[in-house]
């Protein structure tokens, strides 16, 4: 079934389909809507869900802890601030090992105080332990938040899945929606807690202090299930993919089979590099697009793969990591293809900074610079500022 | 023998219960409570007012005091009756 909706309406439309147990939020813009319109189908009696209104994101992710240590199968979503909020309880919800899943929607962080769209908010909590699944559009951000539900409970580990602000949040797609059975049937019944609070004749001790003696072996055992996370991942993306027909790999080459210069980017913006690759393929340039779609845990081996073969690599960054180095994307992709036998050149750009727009100029931009590095073997900056006034 | 990362249950959790009667938390004492039955009235205001468990009760009767656990705090001998006087708060000794 096709159904027209926003970002948001999809997000929200899939929580219904999985109807979690407990769902607790704190409103935030732009991700507002998919609470708002979870709560109504839970004052419509549409699914089971405890709903809970919380005072804060603080607040909101606490209750889910809770909840998901009792054993419930718990669902929120935030945005921005909110996540920042969060950010002290990412932490707790990812080394107790609790399969939460976040509707995410990229909003730039403060100051200046905005709305729009960058990925300061979840690159900020891109350490946290959570498993980051950064949308193109709002039919992935449906599909996504599916598949999170089942990669969070087959690895234990909480999930985000995040869509950029109001480019897709609100914006209108034609969406094609599961059956409420097939979603049910994707995710299974129920949840299966390895322990649970509510579980009286197994009583466990959940959160004690833990000092010099035990913290860094329990660390390094939430670490081991990170590096096990990117299988699962796959799998459950290509079941999704084999039973649904959407297949979503966590690192997606675009016409790169030729390709002697690749751009790298994240969200929605991958979307907008297909079109500009198409138009710079019908004029003969070999131009390819790779799209990071899963960024945590980090892909290093299928970046290895994709990217390596290239002469230049501009990663595009829609956020600077404050370091005087550039992006984290771009830092990360460095790091990686150090270990690769061939090294392309690897440069940055950073964009859309609080929602500035990115044009498809900007973007030929992009590819034509990397065509000249390519030729020349140099290029003038490691780090561009793309479409921010008074840049050389 | 500490156990080792692989060993351990996920999630950071203890998967039993009452394992903090396995944690010896009275070893950084500097004051050691010292109490005298012949004193003793036996009005439980130690027992209620200990932090940890520490004053051992038999019989709805204080019984002595576990050092196993006991801190020093000095709260049982401040609580302690002035007329009875029970509990004497004395230095550790190495």
């Amino acid at each position: 079934m096709k159904l027209a909706m926003t970002g948001n309406e999809a997000m929200a439309y899939a929580m219904k389909q999985i109807n979690p147990d407990v769902v607790a939020a704190y409103p935030i813009t732009p991700a507002t809507e998919v609470v708002q319109l979870f709560s109504q189908y839970v004052a419509d009696g549409e699914v089971d869900t405890e709903f809970v209104p919380a005072e804060s994101e603080h607040s909101a992710l606490s209750a889910c802890v809770g909840a998901a240590v009792a054993g419930a199968r718990v669902i929120t979503s935030t945005a921005s601030q909110g996540l920042a909020l969060m950010h002290e309880i990412l932490y707790i919800a990812s080394a107790l090992r609790q399969p939460i899943v976040i509707a995410l929607v990229n909003r730039s962080l403060s100051a200046p105080i905005n709305i729009h769209c960058d990925h300061s908010d979840t690159m900020g909590s891109r350490d946290s332990g959570w498993i980051q699944i950064y949308c193109a559009n709002s039919q992935e951000a449906y599909d996504s938040m599916i598949q999170a539900v089942k990669i969070a409970e087959k690895v234990n580990l909480p999930v985000m899945v995040t869509a950029d602000a109001f480019i897709l949040s609100h914006c209108m797609e034609r969406i094609e929606v599961l059956s409420d059975e097939e979603v049910r049937d994707f995710v299974g019944k129920e949840r299966k807690p390895v322990y649970s609070l509510l579980d009286v004749d197994n009583p466990v001790t959940v959160g004690p202090l833990d000092l010099q003696d035990y913290f860094f072996e329990h660390k390094r055992s939430q670490i081991e299930a990170v590096w096990h996370a990117m299988p699962v991942i796959e799998d459950v993306a290509k079941e999704y993919g084999d039973r649904f027909g959407r297949y979503y790999p966590v690192v997606e080459d675009y016409r790169t089979e030729d390709a002697e210069v690749a751009v790298v980017a994240l969200g929605s913006t991958a979307d907008t590099l297909k079109e500009v690759v198409d138009m710079l393929r019908e004029e003969g340039k070999k131009v390819g697009l790779v799209r990071i779609r899963v960024f945590r845990p980090l892909p290093s081996k299928r970046l290895q793969e994709s990217l390596s073969k290239f002469k230049v690599v501009a990663v595009m960054d829609r956020v600077d990591s404050l370091n005087a180095f550039g992006g984290p994307a771009f830092s990360e992709i460095r790091s990686v293809l150090y270990e690769t036998e061939k090294r392309p050149i690897i440069v940055d750009y950073v964009y859309g900074l609080g929602g500035r727009d990115i044009e498809i100029e900007e973007l030929v931009r992009v590819f034509n610079d990397a065509e000249r590095i390519a030729e020349t073997g140099k290029y003038e900056k490691l780090v561009t500022y793309l479409g921010v006034r008074g840049e050389e | 023998m500490k156990k080792g990362w692989k060993e351990l249950p996920e999630g950071c959790i203890i998967d039993k219960p009452a394992t903090s009667l396995d944690f010896k938390t009275g070893d950084w004492r500097t004051m050691k409570p010292i109490w005298h039955e012949d004193k003793c009235i036996q009005c439980l205001l130690c027992w209620i007012y200990c932090p940890d468990a520490s004053i051992l009760v038999e019989n709805e009767k204080v019984v002595g005091i576990n050092y196993d656990y006991c801190k020093g705090c000095g709260i049982c001998a401040e609580v302690c009756p002035p007329r009875a006087s029970a509990i004497e708060m004395v230095r550790e000794e190495k």
